[in-house]
C-alpha cells in the first residue's frame, strides 16, 4: 500500500559558516570546519535536507581546573597545565576537530589571570594545532572586556569563534571581533526573545548576522535539559520559516553542564554504575539529546564521550 | 482529519430535540468537536453517521496497551510533532532483551539483572518497563520454556521476539494472562501471527522493511481481526531508522493516515552500552513508543530513562519540589541556612552545588508555584512576608542556633525588608549558584 507524500519544505534555511583560516584565506589553520545549512527539523525530510555534519569542540582550560572530577583529568593529567599540549592531545589523540579555549582562569574568583596570561595560552594553542578554534572568555563582563579583546587580536585573522556576548555587554567584543575578522558567539540565558534581541544588537553595530553563532544557554540532562531542548526546536523552527535574527548556527555547552550533573560526579553511588562510566554517559546522553533538537556545535569535555558523540554523527549524518 | 462542528452538524437528525441537553444540534454539534460531549447523548443519530463520526474521531495514532495492572505498559495516542506545542503523552517504554538460550541460573541472573534497573529521581520512580525474550533458540519449546521463567521471575511487561508463528502460538499459550505483545508479524506470516494474537487476546508488532509494505501490513492484520498494532519498520541503519520514524508520525499526525497510525517499536541492541546509549536516547526524542536494548549496565539505562522522563514533561507546567527545609549532607545546628524557589531546576541547580561544596546545610524552599528566582520575584512571589512565612511554617528556627540568612544574590535588594521581617541577619550569596562553593568555603568556615 503506497503511503502519501509528506513534502513540507521551507524558505529559509540555518545560515552555513566555515571557521578557521587557512594560508589561502590569509591566516593558520590547516584545516577548517564548515557547520549550518540544515533546510529542515531534525530528520524532517530526507538526509539532503541535514545540512553540514555537527562538529564537536573539545574544551581545553587556560588553567588547571581547578574542581575536575578526578574520572575528567584522568585523560589529561600530563597535560593540565599546558594549554597547547592539551589542545595537542585533544586533537592528535581524540580527533577534535575544532578546539574551544575556555578562559576560565581570568575570572575574579578563578585565578584573576591577566591579558598577557590570556595572550600567551592563544598563541600557545594556535601554534600546537591547526585546527580552528573557539575563544570564549570567562562571564564576567569587566574581566572579560579587559582581555578577551586582547585574545581577539592574538588570533587576529584566524577566523576564531569569539564569545560570549550578552544582552548586557557585547559592545566592546562585538566591535573587536568585527574588527579581528573573527565570527561572535551571542549568549541567551534560556530566553528565545533575548536570543533574538542580543542579535539585533551586534547586527546593528554592524556585525554581519553571517557570521554569528547563538548559544541559548544548556541545560544538562535531568537538569532543565527540556527547556534547552524546545528552545532549540523552535530556534531551527524559526530560521525555517525565514526569521534572519534566529537563522544562525547554534552552539551548546554539554562538558560542563553534564559534569555539574550529580550523576556524573558523585563518586558513591553503586546503583548507578561506576563512576567512571557514569560522567562520560551523561555528557553522551546530553549531547545527543540535544542534536536531536538541532544543534551544531557541541562542546564536550571527556574523550570517551568525544568518541560515542563522533560515531552517533557519524552515523546519522551520511549523505 | 478531525471534523469541525459544522461537518458533524450535517450529520445529526437537525430536530432540536434536546434530548442530548443541548438546546440545538448545532451547540450539540459544536461540543462533539470540542470532545466536551460524546454521540451516545444523542439517541437518533443515524447508524451511518455513527461509523462516520467515530471513524473521525478516532485518534490519529491508537492507543496500544501490553502487560497487566502497574505493569501495564501503554503506547501511542501522541497529537505532536513537537514538544513545546504540547505535552508528549505516553512515555517511550525501555525494554532489556534476554535470550532463550540462556537456561537455569543464567537465566534467572540475566531476568533479576533486568529487574533491578529501577532508579528514583526528583522523587519519581523510573525504570525499564518490560523484557524482550529473544527466541535465538529457534525452538518452540525453548522459548515457551523462557517465556514461562521470564512470566514468573518478573514483574515486567512481556515482549515475546519471533518470527516463528508456532514459537509464538507455543510461547504466548503460557503467558497469555500477562497479555505479552507479540513480535512480530511479517508480510509472510501476517495471517497465522495474527491468528495467535487474536485467539490469545494480545497486541502484534507488524514488521516490514519499507513504509509501504508495512502500511499494507497493518491494513492485513487488521482484516484479519486484530486492531492493537505496534509499527516496526526495519531499516538499514540508525539514520534511516530515525528518518523514517519521523515520517511514521507526520503520515499518522498530519495526514491522519490510519495504517501508520499506531505506535513504535526500535531495536538499538547493536554495539556497546556507550553505542546503545546514543541510539536510544535519539530514539527517545524521535518519537519510538518502545526502546529495545540490549545493555543492563545501570550507568548507560539511568540517562536514558531520564531522557524519557525529560523529553516527556508537559512543557506548559513547571516542574516543582515540594516547599519544605531540605538537609544536604547532615547539617546541625551551626550549619548554613539559605532559600530558593521550589522550581524543580532552580533547586537542583542549588542542590548540586551546595553538595559539591562540602558544606553540610539547609535549603528552604519556598512555594515560588514553580517559577525562577528572578521570575518568582518580579511576580510578588517571593519577598520579604513568603519567605518569613516558610522560615515560620517549617520551623527553621529550630533547626539553628545562629541567625543567619544566606539569600540569592539576585534578590540582594529585598535584605533590608527581609531583616526586618525576620530578624535574621541577611547574607548575600552570589548570583551565579556555580560560585556558591567557594562563597561558603570563605564566608562559613
Amino acid at each position: 500500500m503506497p503511503v502519501p507524500e509528506i513534502s513540507e519544505r521551507f524558505s529559509g534555511s540555518v545560515n552555513r559558516i566555515t571557521l578557521g583560516a587557512t594560508k589561502e584565506n590569509g591566516g593558520t589553520r590547516t584545516s577548517t570546519v564548515t557547520i549550518g545549512g540544515a533546510s529542515n527539523v531534525v530528520y524532517g525530510g530526507s538526509s539532503a535536507d541535514a545540512g553540514e555534519k555537527p562538529v564537536i569542540a573539545m574544551d581545553v582550560l587556560d588553567s588547571k581546573p581547578e574542581d575536575w572530577p578526578d574520572v575528567l583529568l584522568e585523560p589529561y593529567k600530563d597535560v593540565l597545565d599546558s594549554p597547547g599540549d592539551w589542545a595537542k592531545k585533544c586533537v592528535e589523540e581524540f580527533g577534535a576537530e575544532l578546539i574551544c579555549v575556555k578562559f576560565e582562569g581570568i575570572h575574579p574568583d578563578k585565578g584573576d589571570k591577566d591579558a598577557a596570561h590570556a595572550i600567551k595560552v592563544t598563541e600557545e594553542v594556535l601554534k600546537a594545532v591547526g585546527v580552528p578554534l573557539v575563544l570564549w572568555g570567562c562571564g564576567n563582563d569587566e574581566k572579560d572586556n579587559q582581555v578577551m579583546p586582547k585574545v581577539s587580536g592574538a588570533a587576529k585573522g584566524e577566523k576564531c569563534l569569539t564569545g560570549a556576548v550578552t544582552e548586557d555587554n557585547y559592545k566592546s567584543l562585538t566591535a573587536i571581533a568585527l574588527a579581528d575578522g573573527h565570527y561572535l558567539i551571542t549568549q541567551a540565558p534560556l530566553d528565545i526573545n533575548i536570543a533574538k534581541q542580543i542579535n539585533i544588537l551586534a547586527s546593528d553595530m554592524g556585525f554581519p548576522l553571517e557570521r554569528i553563532v547563538t548559544f541559548q544557554s544548556t541545560g544538562a540532562l535531568g537538569y532543565g535539559i527540556e527547556y534547552a531542548y524546545s528552545i532549540q526546536e523552535r530556534q531551527r523552527i524559526a530560521a525555517l520559516t525565514g526569521d534572519k535574527m534566529m537563522a544562525m548556527p547554534v552552539i551548546c555547552d554539554v562538558g560542563y553542564e553534564s559534569w555539574r550533573a550529580k550523576e556524573a560526579k558523585v563518586t558513591d553511588a553503586p546503583d548507578w554504575g561506576p563512576a567512571e562510566d557514569r560522567g562520560p554517559a551523561w555528557e553522551i546522553a546530553t549531547a545527543v539529546c540535544l542534536l536531536q533538537a538541532g544543534v551544531d556545535i557541541i562542546r564536550i569535555r571527556h574523550p570517551r564521550a568525544a568518541t560515542a558523540v563522533n560515531n552517533f554523527i557519524n552515523q546519522v549524518w551520511q549523505k | 482529519m478531525a471534523l469541525t462542528g459544522l461537518d458533524i452538524f450535517k450529520l445529526l437528525p437537525k430536530t432540536n430535540c434536546k434530548k442530548c441537553g443541548m438546546p440545538t444540534c448545532l451547540a450539540f454539534a459544536m461540543a462533539l468537536a470540542q470532545k466536551r460531549a460524546k454521540l451516545e447523548d444523542c439517541p437518533d443519530v443515524s447508524e451511518e453517521a455513527k461509523g462516520k463520526l467515530a471513524a473521525a474521531s478516532a485518534p490519529p495514532m491508537r492507543k496500544i496497551v501490553f502487560g497487566t495492572q502497574e505493569n501495564q505498559v501503554q503506547l501511542g495516542q501522541e497529537t505532536v510533532m513537537f514538544r513545546h506545542e504540547e505535552k508528549f503523552y505516553n512515555p517511550t517504554a525501555l525494554t532489556v532483551t534476554v535470550s532463550d538460550k540462556l537456561t537455569g541460573e543464567d537465566l534467572t541472573k540475566r531476568i533479576k539483572a533486568v529487574n533491578a534497573l529501577q532508579f528514583e529521581r526528583i522523587g519519581i520512580k523510573i525504570g525499564v518497563k518490560a523484557i524482550a525474550l529473544i527466541n535465538d533458540s529457534g525452538s518452540s519449546d525453548s522459548f515457551a520454556q523462557a517465556a514461562a521463567t521470564v512470566k514468573d521471575a518478573s514483574n515486567l511487561a512481556l515482549i515475546l521476539v519471533t518470527d516463528s508463528p508456532d514459537a509464538m502460538a507455543a510461547a504466548a499459550a503460557k503467558t497469555k494472562e500477562s497479555v505479552p505483545l507479540l513480535a512480530s508479524a511479517t508480510p509472510d506470516t501476517a495471517e497465522e501471527m495474527a491468528k495467535v494474537a487474536k485467539e490469545n487476546g494480545c497486541p502484534i508488532v507488524a514488521k516490514a522493511d519499507s513504509l509501504d509494505a508495512l502500511a499494507g501490513l497493518t491494513e492485513k492484520i487488521k482484516a484479519a481481526g486484530v486492531e492493537d498494532i505496534v509499527l516496526n519498520i526495519e531499516s538499514p541503519d540508525l539514520q534511516s531508522q530515525l528518518l523514517n520514524l519521523s515520517k511514521m508520525r507526520a503520515l499518522a499526525l498530519k495526514k491522519v493516515f490510519r495504517p501508520l497510525g499506531y505506535p513504535t517499536v526500535s531495536f538499538a541492541t547493536d554495539g556497546d552500552a556507550d553505542t546503545q546509549l546514543a541510539s536510544a536516547v535519539s530514539l527517545i526524542c524521535k518519537y519510538a513508543g518502545i526502546v529495545v536494548l540490549d545493555t543492563v549496565e545501570p550507568y548507560a539505562i539511568l540517562p536514558m530513562l531520564t531522557a524519557v522522563m525529560n523529553i516527556y514533561t508537559d512543557p506548559q507546567k513547571p516542574v516543582q519540589v515540594e516547599p519544605k527545609v531540605y538537609r544536604i549532607g547532615e547539617p546541625n545546628e551551626n550549619s548554613p541556612v539559605m532559600f530558593t524557589t521550589n522550581f524543580s531546576l532552580t533547586y537542583y541547580t542549588l542542590e548540586s552545588d551546595v553538595e559539591s561544596s562540602r558544606i553540610p546545610s539547609y535549603i528552604l524552599v519556598v512555594d515560588t508555584e514553580g517559577t525562577s528566582v528572578l521570575t518568582a520575584y518580579s511576580g510578588d512571589k517571593l519577598n520579604e512576608k513568603t519567605v518569613a512565612d516558610a522560615m515560620t511554617k517549617y520551623g527553621v528556627a529550630d533547626l539553628v542556633k545562629h541567625r543567619k540568612l544566606i539569600i540569592p544574590g539576585y534578590v540582594a535588594v529585598m535584605s533590608g525588608k527581609l531583616e526586618e521581617a525576620t530578624n535574621w541577619e541577611i547574607m548575600v550569596g552570589p548570583r551565579e549558584c556555580s560560585m556558591l562553593p567557594k562563597f561558603l568555603q570563605e564566608v562559613w568556615n
